[in-house]
């Protein structure tokens, strides 16, 4: 169920300008990937490549090798609906479908998958939901529109929606940035009994998050404005943010700058 | 808009105070020689009487509006029940408009309802599918540059006069469309609606203006539907993506949800337009107050090319029955924008704007 | 979460990234194979319309491709590109005649156009005659339509700022915006109806320029009260609030504040507005009357118009007279591409900087 991510040499551009440089790392199966830095220095344009939504940009294009276990992300052949279908992905805002209820956004993504069984269907919802510790909140509601649902709620549909086709990895890009404290710890502790089943790799402005939720830790930083982004270290979370090997790391999470 | 409710209260207690003020001279004269509060009450003063006559004069524009919208309708209405008084016939079945003066006035509104209704469903049918198929084609499928540049050309078309459309209809397509109609006879013939009782006509028929109107209308519809298509906020179809939706699916999921309350109302912008449309009317038709479902043969009439073929030759409550007409087309447009309005309420708890 | 370790997995879900593909050359090949058979079965069934092999073409083109795809990329991907091919069809389908448009206008048009044709009347020119010009219609187009946004600019901008500012959804509000959507919907041909019967039949005007004025000022009052009213609906509460909270008086906010923050926006409605009715025809030809001289003062006498000089070249149906309808939409057109292009160029001069 879960797989390992392998990158290497990977660049990402945005036309011309080049966003990320050269990065090279390796995300480990059934553990919290967290991706640090300073605003702009390319960390989510890095989580949008591993399943290649970065190209849905206008003008956006990627170099370098993504391997999803023994397969190169970007090789020849490669469809990016089977990848995004396989690495799910969670979003800053919440983004329920706005036209449709609570139930069929979970099931939106077995629908487009040709699963059309209701039996199948609604066994998959009501376990998304439960894993994505929804269900007890909505399960008298399933038919109500899922924007009628607080934020935090709606990040967990989201969730929800994500896990429903089982994917091999998820992906969440600052999945709690636009929530409440209390929304907040809901999500960090569903992510901590997600790992148990996926590959995650969650990107966070937020540091004590990081310490908090992930396995390994992986800080960005870039040199100036205007510049690409660069991988700085990645290593155990603990490492990181009780003795880094590089000095940024330490100036960064100390609070020196950014 | 809540917040001007915070801001009369405060200039309220003021006002009296200086409406008592004015008029008193010694008061005035010692404010002027005291500096310090002047100012500020000056400024109060001012103001008053500034909001005052920027309130006013904009409630005055909405009263004038109402005003003259109000006439209009009286107007008609009087007028319209002067005309159907005086006809012979009965408005609603009679297939005659004969309004001349001496003769018995009688007349009917139920060819022209005709006309009008057909020519502009024929124009939707053909339109509406064609203008969503462009603006997806602009909004998802063309190259930027290329996306770019359509938009613009279709903006521009959009605003072409539709006398142009006349003109270009009358001497280029009603010609053009004589192929089309012997085509559409020998083919689909047995469909009654496409048969020709004299076969080589001149295409002067409902059916040609249905075109036109078609054409006329696709910029109009392409323009608001890829304007809608534009504003689905990028993050739905993002989350449609993200599930492993190909780019039909991510339209199907994210974008026709969101904007199908947007489609409508351009659609419904595009009838109107339709069925008020006078002059590409008026030359491609070759009038007669015939009622025949052969769409494809010469006649046919619509309410606003009869107003403007008739209005040069009616006098009195001649005149008086082309308004009453042109109530109805009046009253066919708002039920058809009610309509809309209608449909797009009731879509309303999901649609984006409260997500 | 056990829960979903233990599920079945479901085949639709699974299965390789690599997704089987037709090779690139299958769409020029389903072309050749379309446009080849639609040949055959023009020449063997006698089909002399050349129109008919194209669309038999492209029908074939559609669904071979479809079938194709079924076939080898599944019926998701053959949806997708079913998708796609009708796109494309539509776009093609509503090219050829816009286009043709354009481009009919263009080449008639443009061997009309010449400094006589734009400076000269129609006055003493029979319909059959070659020469005359525009020049009455164009000063008469410009004057009736300058007038009618002279009055409807303010009225219309000021009926927007009451119903977004001061109305708070009261009755009068509600009144006046449920009629100004009533107003939006009133044909061209109505409105030049109810001018006719009630300024030149019952107050007993003369037909003039001016007469034409107020039918396009009751066509365009709408339109502006809209585009302003979503403008103003655009500029963001917290600058009122910033505004009021500094002490400044609500109609200063709205005049300093407000209505500059939308003034981009604002004239560019204003701007569409004037090429929406500048091209009204149906109640010009009832009112204004129309006259082959030059008239300039659009308060006596008949004026002409472009659209209605069009209309009339048009009707008097001599090649030379229709030339001059073609000069004559050309003209049109090309006015009403220079307001869409100021209206654009205000529009991004005006723009805040950061949006689009």
């Amino acid at each position: 169920m879960a797989k390992r991510i392998d990158v290497s040499g990977l660049n990402a551009y945005y036309g011309s300008f080049r966003a990320v440089e050269d990065i090279s790392m390796t995300v480990e199966p059934r553990s919290v990937t967290a991706f640090i830095g300073p605003s702009g220095c390319g960390k989510s344009t890095f989580l949008r490549t591993l399943n290649r939504m970065h190209e849905v940009v206008p003008g956006a294009r990627v170099e370098g090798k993504v391997m999803l276990d023994n397969e190169d992300l970007y090789g020849n052949g490669i469809d990016p609906v089977a990848v995004r279908r396989t690495i799910g992905m969670v979003f800053q805002r919440p983004n329920p479908f706005p036209t449709m209820s609570i139930k069929e956004n979970v099931a939106a993504g077995l629908k487009l998958n040709g699963v059309r069984n209701k039996k199948l269907v609604d066994e998959a919802v009501e376990r998304s939901l439960k894993g994505a510790n929804l269900w007890n909140e909505v399960k008298d509601r399933l038919d109500r529109p899922g924007a009628g649902l607080s934020g935090g709620q709606q990040q967990r549909l989201c969730i929800a929606r994500a896990i429903a086709v089982e994917p091999q990895v998820l992906l969440m890009d600052e999945p709690c940035s636009a929530l409440d404290p209390i929304s907040t710890l809901a999500i960090e502790d569903l992510i901590g009994e997600l790992k148990e089943q996926f590959t995650i790799v969650i990107v966070t402005h937020n540091m004590q998050q990081a310490a908090r939720v992930s396995d390994r830790t992986a800080f960005f930083n870039l040199s100036a404005v205007g510049q690409p982004g660069r991988l700085i270290e990645i290593d155990a979370t603990e490492k990181i943010f009780s003795n880094p090997s590089v000095q940024a790391t330490e100036d960064y999470i100390s609070g020196r700058f950014g | 808009m809540d917040t001007p409710d915070t801001a009369p209260p405060q200039d309220v207690p003021t006002s009296p105070d200086l409406l008592a003020d004015s008029p008193d001279g010694p008061r005035r004269g010692s404010r002027m020689s005291d500096a310090r509060p002047a100012p500020g009450k000056r400024q109060a003063g001012k103001v008053r009487i500034g909001d005052r006559l920027f309130a006013g004069s904009s409630r005055g524009s909405g009263i004038v509006l109402l005003v003259v919208m109000a006439a209009i309708a009286v107007f008609l209405t009087i007028r319209s029940v002067n005309a159907i008084s005086h006809d012979q016939g009965n408005f609603l079945t009679t297939f005659e408009w004969n309004t001349q003066e001496g003769a018995p006035l009688s007349f009917g509104i139920a060819v022209l309802a005709f006309g009008t209704i057909v020519s502009a469903l024929v124009a939707m049918i053909i339109a509406v599918p064609v203008a969503i198929g462009v603006a997806l084609f602009i909004s998802h499928y063309a190259p930027r540059r290329m996306a770019q540049a359509l938009g613009y050309v279709i903006d521009l078309l959009a605003a072409v006069p539709s006398i142009v459309y006349g003109l270009w209809g009358a001497l280029f397509l009603v010609p053009h469309m004589l192929g089309v109609n012997a085509w559409l006879n020998q083919y689909f013939g047995w469909t009654y609606l496409f048969g020709q009782s004299q076969p080589g006509a001149q295409p002067r028929s409902l059916f040609s203006v249905g075109v036109l109107l078609a054409i006329m209308i696709l910029p109009i519809i392409t323009a608001v539907s890829r304007e809608i298509f534009l504003q689905v906020p990028k993050m739905y179809e993002e989350a449609a993506l993200a599930l492993g939706a190909t780019r039909w699916e991510v339209i199907r999921t994210s974008v026709l949800p969101f904007a199908r309350s947007g489609i409508i109302s351009a659609s419904m912008l595009g009838l109107g337009r339709a069925l008020g449309e006078t002059m590409a009317v008026a030359t491609v038709l070759s009038p007669s107050l015939l009622l025949s479902f052969h769409i494809t043969d010469p006649g046919g009439s619509t309410i606003a090319q009869n107003i403007a073929t008739q209005f040069g030759e009616s006098q009195g409550v001649g005149r008086d029955a082309l308004i009453a007409s042109g109530l109805v087309l009046f009253i066919i447009t708002l039920l058809v924008n009610g309509g809309a309005r209608l449909i797009i309420a009731r879509r309303k708890e999901y649609s984006g704007a409260n997500a | 979460m056990s829960t979903i370790s233990t599920s079945p997995r479901r085949s639709p879900l699974q299965g390789s990234l690599k997704e089987r593909r037709l090779p690139r050359w299958t769409p020029v090949a389903t072309v050749a194979g379309a446009v080849a058979l639609a040949v055959v079965l023009g020449v063997v069934f006698d089909i002399t319309s050349h129109l008919q092999w194209g669309l038999m073409a492209a029908i074939f083109f559609v669904a071979g491709q479809y079938l194709l795809a079924r076939q080898v990329e599944g019926p998701r991907q053959a949806k997708n590109g079913l998708v796609s091919s009708l796109v494309w069809v539509a776009f093609l389908l509503a090219l050829l005649p816009l286009f043709g448009l354009l481009y009919y206008t263009i080449s008639k048009g443009a061997s009309v156009i010449n400094g006589t044709f734009l400076t000269h009347s129609m006055n003493l020119i029979s319909p059959n005659q070659v020469g005359g010009g525009l020049y009455h219609a164009l000063i008469a187009t410009l004057e009736q339509v300058g007038i009618a946004t002279l009055v409807a600019t303010p009225l219309g901008v000021l009926t927007a700022v009451y119903l977004v500012e001061y109305g708070n959804g009261g009755p009068l509000a509600k009144a006046v915006s449920f009629f100004v959507d009533v107003m939006t919907g009133v044909p061209s041909i109505v409105a030049g109806l109810f001018i006719l019967t009630f300024w030149i039949v019952i107050l007993n005007q003369p037909y003039t320029g001016f007469a034409g004025s107020l039918a396009l000022m009751i066509l365009m009052l709408p339109v502006v009260v809209r585009s302003t009213e979503e403008m103003l609906k655009l500029v963001p509460n917290e600058l009122r609030e910033a505004s009021l909270a500094l002490g400044v008086p609500k109609w200063l906010t709205i005049l300093r504040v407000v209505l500059p923050t939308a003034i981009g926006g604002i004239t560019t409605g204003v701007m569409l507005a004037i090429a929406r009715i500048i091209g009204e025809t149906a109640p010009i030809l009832m009112l204004v009357f129309g006259t082959d001289v030059i008239n300039t003062n659009p308060f006596k006498d008949p004026q002409s118009s472009l659209p209605l000089y069009v209309y009339q070249q048009y009707a008097a149906g001599t090649d030379a007279s229709q030339a001059r309808a073609w000069g004559a939409a050309l003209v049109l057109i090309a006015l009403v591409m220079l307001l869409n292009l100021v209206a654009r160029g205000i529009a991004r001069w005006k723009a805040p900087k950061a949006s689009r």
